[in-house]
């Protein structure tokens, strides 16, 4: 819900990040205020994952230039699991298989340390099996996944509801859920999407990284943003996802090109130095 | 690789204190006087003293094993000295037991004295070369289990030592069991009657505390028929720039239907990072499953030693007998780890279990060596061995090397290793929810080493589990 007066959650300011040497954000631009919902679309390879993975901190992204504030302060100037402490969260495309450590064992870890950061009580493994029990149910998740090792042999599918819950156990100020619709069927999809809309509040936000509108039609988008080519290249509201849903992307790719290239705009002026 | 996994390995050594206490010192080197020197020292019956030269006469003719993965400069076997021993050293009770001793296992965190009794094991502590106390002798004597150091076996119980000691291990066995037997000084001896359930935990704890000491510890346990008994060892060594050899050999013997369960957590000083002293630890271990139903399980985490060279083995001669050697062994900076295990099946339907888990950091070297051998009647035999290897970092390496002989065509024998490597992908799962690189890897080198924890002792699993995450500290980063 977008409320002009809302608290400014995420502020991105003229980002660039590279990966192995290249760059691959040149300079995003993007504020999430408490209370929204944004969704970044765009085609394969135009820097989605990348801007999720240098938001919190991903060693393999460098950021190389620009800043990005979290509720005022320097996101980068603190380590990944201290902007996870702060309330930054990620929904992983791939979440990583971890053998040999019990999802419970992992799960409460998490929890505790969440709560610690937080000055709020820790749960016992007693306690924390009844809790995290009726989160999972939320999920339509079997509790013997509890006994698994993180993630190890789960599905596409079972792997993201797996993030939902850590996403449910956390309870992040900006959670940025990455590709989070690949790989469930149309039910799971519900399931997953009813989750996260029970978990936002006034006061807090998400950001959709999707290829699809699909997921949109459950999580409803406050803003739609269209990246491409490591930029966001164009900014609307609901029914823009809806538009790509049936025009696809290249629409949009040309009307920004037009539009860098006349004369006066800035990459037109970059072009012809 | 990240500096986090760098810096995850880098954590001072915290046994590494020398204890001023008077000792009662041989000069460095061996020849056939330091051997008479050590047997009269201990009033030893001439028979020993005949088995001592024996074995060291053996041992001139041996040549220094040179197969194993391992890699250091000659040892000067004349620059080590091979009797150290505390003083007093005769002693009645722990009242007696030099205060500055005592203190020192205090500080190593080892029950003693009341602490024991609340722990419920009873320790024999091992210092030097010397056992300088045993508690609880009193009531497992009641039981009829002898519990003691092998010098006063030597004198209490010779039949017993006779009939046993270098049964198992023979003295021409190899080249470091052979120097043992030529110049141990003392260890722990332990006899478990017929039928008797041991009622407690047995400990022995180690500690090397001389410059230029050697320590060469003979450990003898039996458990008669029907007998069962868990033993526990741990050992440590201040920290020396020289490198101090440890040359251990231990033999069980099981009757029919014994049960022996041998648990080791080792962490000898490793030398440090720049790998600069350190003990090098070249022990021979070895079972005989020698009544039928019998059982020998070793369970061993080996995170300390310059090198490690050690392969705690079972022989299942009787029908039905049990063989198992579950492993942890973690080797960082420039460790050098072989180390493994034989099974030798000679009776019918016997079972063996191995399980083995190598953790390579920083600069080190870690090697599974394992033998399982059918003999040809060894009809129904089964084996199954697990390896696992897990490196940290991208400096380390790990090497597994199976011997199968298998000479009997109903045996069943089935191999499993996988390598794993701890990735940044990993770490940053657990550091995008909050937790640091140091406890991620801590939760993943734990649930990498489950299966073997889960045999342990429970205190130990404890002291084991701290132990991987001290060792690790400060290796990622």
């Amino acid at each position: 819900m977008i409320k002009a007066d809302a608290k400014v959650l995420l502020e991105v300011r003229n980002l660039s990040a590279t990966v192995a040497g290249v760059e691959i954000l040149k300079g995003i631009d993007l504020t999430v205020r408490a209370g929204e919902v944004h969704a970044i679309m765009g085609p394969n390879g135009s820097g989605k994952s990348t801007l999720a993975k240098a938001l919190v901190g991903h060693p393999a992204y460098t950021v190389s230039g620009g800043e990005v504030l979290f509720e005022g302060k320097d996101l980068f100037a603190i380590a990944p699991e201290e902007r996870s402490r702060a309330g930054l969260f990620l929904g992983f495309q791939y979440p990583v298989e971890i053998a040999g450590v019990s999802n419970s064992a992992f799960l409460r870890l998490i929890y505790n340390t969440g709560q610690g950061a937080h000055g709020k009580d820790e749960l016992d493994p007693l306690e924390f099996d009844d809790f995290v029990r009726e989160k999972m149910k939320l999920l339509d998740m079997d509790p013997n996944f509890l006994d698994r090792s993180v993630n190890d042999g789960f599905s596409g599918g079972e792997k993201k509801r797996n993030e939902i819950l850590q996403m449910a156990l956390l309870e992040p100020k900006l959670a940025i859920l990455d590709e989070t619709d690949s790989g469930l069927d149309i039910d799971a999809l519900r399931t997953v999407a009813g989750s996260v809309n029970r978990l936002m509040t006034p006061d807090n936000a998400v950001v959709l990284v999707t290829h699809y509108q699909r997921l949109l039609n459950y999580i409803v988008p406050d803003y739609v943003h269209v990246m491409e080519g490591g930029k966001i290249i164009k900014t609307g509201g609901k029914a823009l996802a809806e538009e790509l849903e049936t025009r696809g992307y290249d629409w949009v790719v040309e009307e920004y090109r037009k539009q860098e290239s006349r004369p006066g705009s800035p990459a037109y002026a970059e072009s012809h130095l | 690789m990240s500096t986090v996994l760098e810096n995850l390995v880098n954590q001072p050594y915290k046994h590494g204190f020398v204890t001023e206490i008077e000792s009662e010192t041989a000069p460095k080197g061996l020849s056939e006087d330091t051997i008479r020197l050590i047997s009269a020292k201990k009033n030893e019956p001439e028979w020993l003293l005949e088995f001592r030269l024996s074995a060291y006469r053996h041992w001139l003719t041996m040549p220094e094993p040179a197969w194993p993965n391992v890699k250091y400069p000659k040892i000067d076997f004349q620059d080590i000295i091979y009797y150290s021993a505390p003083k007093p050293k005769k002693l009645a009770s722990m009242d007696e037991v030099d205060p500055e001793l005592l203190r020192t296992f205090e500080k190593l965190g080892v029950p003693m004295n009341e602490r024991a009794k609340l722990a419920g094991v009873a320790v024999d502590v091992i210092f030097d070369s010397v056992s300088v106390a045993t508690t609880y002798k009193q009531k497992l004597a009641e039981v009829g289990i002898i519990f003691c150091s092998i010098s006063e076996a030597v004198r209490e119980h010779p039949e017993l030592v006779r009939k046993y000691l270098g049964t198992v291990v023979p003295p021409g066995d190899n080249f470091y069991a052979a120097l043992n037997t030529a110049v141990f000084t003392d260890g722990s001896f332990c006899f478990i009657p017929r039928g008797v359930k041991c009622p407690m935990e047995l400990s022995t704890y180690f500690r090397i505390n001389t410059e230029s000491s050697g320590q060469f510890e003979r450990t003898l346990i039996i458990a008669e028929e029907g007998a069962s008994v868990s033993y526990l060892e741990g050992c440590t060594a201040p920290k020396f720039d020289t490198n101090q050899l440890h040359a251990a050999v231990v033999e069980l013997v099981a009757l029919d239907h014994a049960d022996i369960k041998y648990s080791t957590v080792q962490n000898w000083y490793a030398g440090d990072e720049k790998g600069v002293g350190g003990i090098y630890n070249f022990v021979t271990k070895r079972g005989l499953c020698k009544g039928v139903n019998s059982k020998i399980s070793w369970t061993q985490v080996e995170t300390g030693s310059a090198i490690t060279w050690k392969y705690p083995s079972c022989v299942l001669l009787g029908d039905n007998s049990i063989g198992e050697f579950y492993s942890v062994a973690l080797t960082n900076h420039h460790q050098q780890a072989d180390t493994g295990t034989k099974m030798v099946h000679i009776g019918r339907n016997t079972k063996s279990t191995i399980i083995s888990k190598g953790i390579s950091a920083g600069h080190s070297n870690n090697s599974y060596r394992g033998l399982v051998r059918i003999a040809p009647k060894a009809e129904g035999a089964r084996n199954y061995s697990q390896c696992d290897s897990m490196l940290i970092g991208s400096q380390c390496g790990a090497n597994t090397f199976p011997y199968i002989q298998v000479h009997n065509d109903t045996a069943k024998v089935e191999h499993e290793a996988t390598t794993s490597k701890i990735g940044e992908d990993q770490l940053f799962y657990f550091q995008s929810r909050g937790i640091g690189a140091e406890e991620a890897v801590s939760m993943i080198i734990n649930g990498f080493c489950k299966e073997v924890f889960r045999q342990l002792p429970m205190e130990f699993a404890v002291e084991a589990t701290k132990l991987l995450g001290l060792k690790l500290e400060g290796s990622v980063g």
